[in-house]
């Protein structure tokens, strides 16, 4: 039985999050993840914005840094650039990664400097009661689409990838062995490395929506998922609604901090 | 943490005696104190600041990057410094504007930083080219809610080299964002001056914790008001959040603890004015007409006095060097023994405001305000002060 206790700050739980929710999932999957890697605690920096997913440092037992909304990135880029050693993992949403903070989110993955970046989708604004966010399907309801949303939703692992990342990979909390997996692939890798996992909200999405308990909802997680592999010979109409999973990026491209270093390397001076 | 060799910085400058821009003074200030990161973005009167760190800082093994937008060069410099480097970022007043937000964060996170604003015509995209003062008020209350803030104002380019200084350690003394406000002409004159050695001048760092992991407290309510500071990864793990929190660094709801980090957030800058406030007189013991001015306009307000002595009225000038903490004890002093305090700003008129209230309004506050994109000239200040004393 994996100890989680040995990486959590159990003095502070329980956790905030409602029954039913799937960020606990993801939470679990990153702490086994980084037992194999066998990475120290004190080398790791996770940086969170504004959500209930970023709320997840506060549980963790390593260097954390909860920031404004939004901005996670722009903060981690600053830690990882002052700290080129430090492992760098950034906790975000839907909303708070592709809506205010798309512009970090897309020159990070431009520069493709070494960050780990968990993206927890729950198609909504969960945190501040169920407004609707750049990833609510058209026609779901949100406290303010009350006639049902218009906007398309936002290709997230899409976006990355035309940016510039190294990793890119989709997973949902249904299959929280696979996500462990992915995980530990994006840490590992050296570049910007994004996993973009879906996660129900039952609270502020599900219940405005009918969707059930969170266990209705993560099943239908399982039943919508489609294997890249499997979506590449599918016509857009059999994906519709349909969540395709899987690794759709994994390149070896210059990485910023390592770029940056050559610099300073050639310009050496002085012993500095 | 990690230091940058000062050898290393001097013999990378050309010389000691040089002819440089105030914006250059600050660039060469910051290495001097320890700067070894930079994150800023384009912005005219400031860009020079940032392009001279460009190629400064990777020469002496310091970072040096240009972010995508204002708000994240300053969400960039906070994450450096927890992670040890001392930080800056340069900027004016549209991207001061954007920076606000994590100009709190700053503050009520306690990371030590540096922020340049070099001030241009306002509001909006404004004057971008010519000078300005509107943003003193901006830079006491710019965020959000109550916090703490110190503000610096040099008048000259030696002025500015040394101010830069002050700023990064006043930032690590006191665990607080510090403005250094510049204005494009201070930013863009260039003026002869003799940069001091390494070792002439001091530089503080942030005080570690003297206690093991188990019993750091990031934001401990201690005797000075500054909690100790470790960076991230040294062997000391803690929770940093902009919610307002208790001793340990955790969000908190409780009453009595939030109350008790405000106070101590506050009083930390307000308990210490005293080590903070800097003002330089001139002429002031014997005057009878006070001038108050900083920045570009103290330069012409210095000219107004000699030229009003001359003509044997007792002018005196008493100019900020820090403004915030606001120096109300000297303006008060000076009240005692003036019969008018004129206050030039290119502005509308924003200090004027603390100036008059400071001075318990026992001597009329005489505005002289200029907003055209103009330098208030020393003729200017002189026809007032020979107007109130006629």
């Amino acid at each position: 039985m994996f100890d989680y206790g040995k990486y959590l700050r159990l003095d502070k739980l329980p956790l905030i999050w409602c029954p039913g929710c799937g960020d606990g999932i993801v939470l679990k999957s990153l702490l086994r993840a980084i037992d194999r890697i066998g990475l120290k605690k004190d080398e790791i920096t996770m940086v969170s914005g504004i959500g209930c997913s970023s709320r997840l440092p506060g549980y963790v037992d390593f260097n954390t840094l909860h920031t404004t909304h939004g901005r996670a990135i722009a903060f981690a880029t600053g830690v990882k650039l002052a700290k080129p050693e430090m492992n760098v993992i950034v906790i975000t949403g839907d909303g708070d990664a592709t809506a205010i903070g798309g512009n970090h989110y897309i020159h990070a993955a431009r520069r493709n400097i070494n960050l780990t970046v968990i993206l927890f989708n729950n198609n909504t604004y969960g945190m501040t009661g169920g407004q609707v966010s750049p990833t609510t399907p058209i026609g779901k309801r949100a406290s303010t689409a009350p006639f049902g949303n218009l906007e398309p939703s936002f290709n997230i692992s899409g976006l990355a990838q035309a940016a510039g990342a190294s990793f890119v990979a989709r997973s949902t909390v249904h299959s929280a062995l696979r996500l462990e997996k992915l995980i530990e692939r994006a840490i590992r890798k050296r570049g910007f490395s994004l996993v973009e996992v879906y996660t129900p909200c039952p609270t502020a999405y599900g219940r405005r929506n009918k969707l059930g308990s969170g266990a209705d909802m993560i099943r239908e997680l399982g039943e919508n998922s489609v294997p890249v592999e499997k979506a590449a010979k599918m016509s857009p109409e059999e994906l519709e609604g349909k969540i395709v999973t899987g690794v759709f990026v994994d390149v070896d491209r210059p990485e910023y901090t390592q770029e940056y270093a050559k610099l300073q390397q050639r310009l050496r001076k002085f012993g500095a | 943490m990690q230091s940058i060799n000062q050898e290393a910085v001097a013999e990378t400058r050309k010389q000691r005696i040089q002819v440089i821009t105030g914006n250059e003074a600050c660039a060469e200030g910051a290495l001097a104190a320890g700067l070894r990161f930079f994150a800023g973005y384009p912005i005219t009167p400031s860009s020079e600041i940032a392009e001279i760190l460009s190629e400064r800082l990777p020469e002496i093994g310091g970072v040096f990057i240009q972010m995508e937008d204002e708000i994240a060069a300053m969400g960039a410099i906070i994450g450096a410094s927890l992670a040890g480097a001392k930080s800056m970022t340069a900027t004016s007043g549209p991207g001061f504007s954007l920076k606000q937000e994590n100009i709190g964060y700053a503050a009520m996170a306690e990371v030590p930083c540096v922020i340049v604003n070099v001030q241009r015509g306002g509001p909006s995209t404004g004057l971008p080219t010519l000078p300005a003062q509107g943003d003193v008020m901006q830079a006491r209350w710019g965020t959000h809610g109550d916090h703490p803030i110190i503000v610096l104002t040099p008048n000259s380019v030696r002025e500015t080299y040394e101010l830069t200084i002050r700023a990064f350690n006043l930032s690590e003394r006191f665990r607080v964002p510090v403005i250094l406000l510049m204005d494009e002409i201070i930013g863009h004159v260039n003026e002869k001056v003799i940069l001091p050695e390494p070792g002439e001048f001091e530089i503080v760092h942030r005080r570690m914790p003297d206690v093991p992991p188990e019993k750091f407290l990031p934001y401990e309510h201690t005797e000075s008001d500054v909690p100790p500071m470790v960076s991230f990864g040294e062997g000391y793990r803690y929770h940093v959040t902009g919610l307002s929190h208790d001793q340990t660094g955790f969000p908190t709801n409780n009453p009595a603890e939030i109350d008790r980090l405000m106070r101590r957030l506050n009083n930390k800058i307000q308990n210490h004015s005293h080590e903070i406030i800097e003002v330089k007189e001139d002429y002031l013991a014997d005057a009878e007409v006070g001038v108050f001015a900083f920045g570009c306009s103290s330069r012409s307000a210095r000219q107004a006095i000699l030229m009003a002595r001359q003509k044997g009225i007792k002018a005196g000038l008493l100019r900020p060097l820090v403004i915030w903490p606001f120096p109300e004890q000297q303006v008060r002093a000076m009240a005692e023994h003036v019969h008018h305090i004129i206050v030039p700003e290119l502005n509308l008129g924003q200090i004027a405001h603390e100036v008059e209230w400071a001075s318990c309004r026992k001597v009329p506050i005489v505005k002289l305000n200029r907003v055209d994109g103009e330098p208030i000239s020393p003729q200017q200040i002189l026809d007032k002060i020979e107007e109130v004393s006629s």
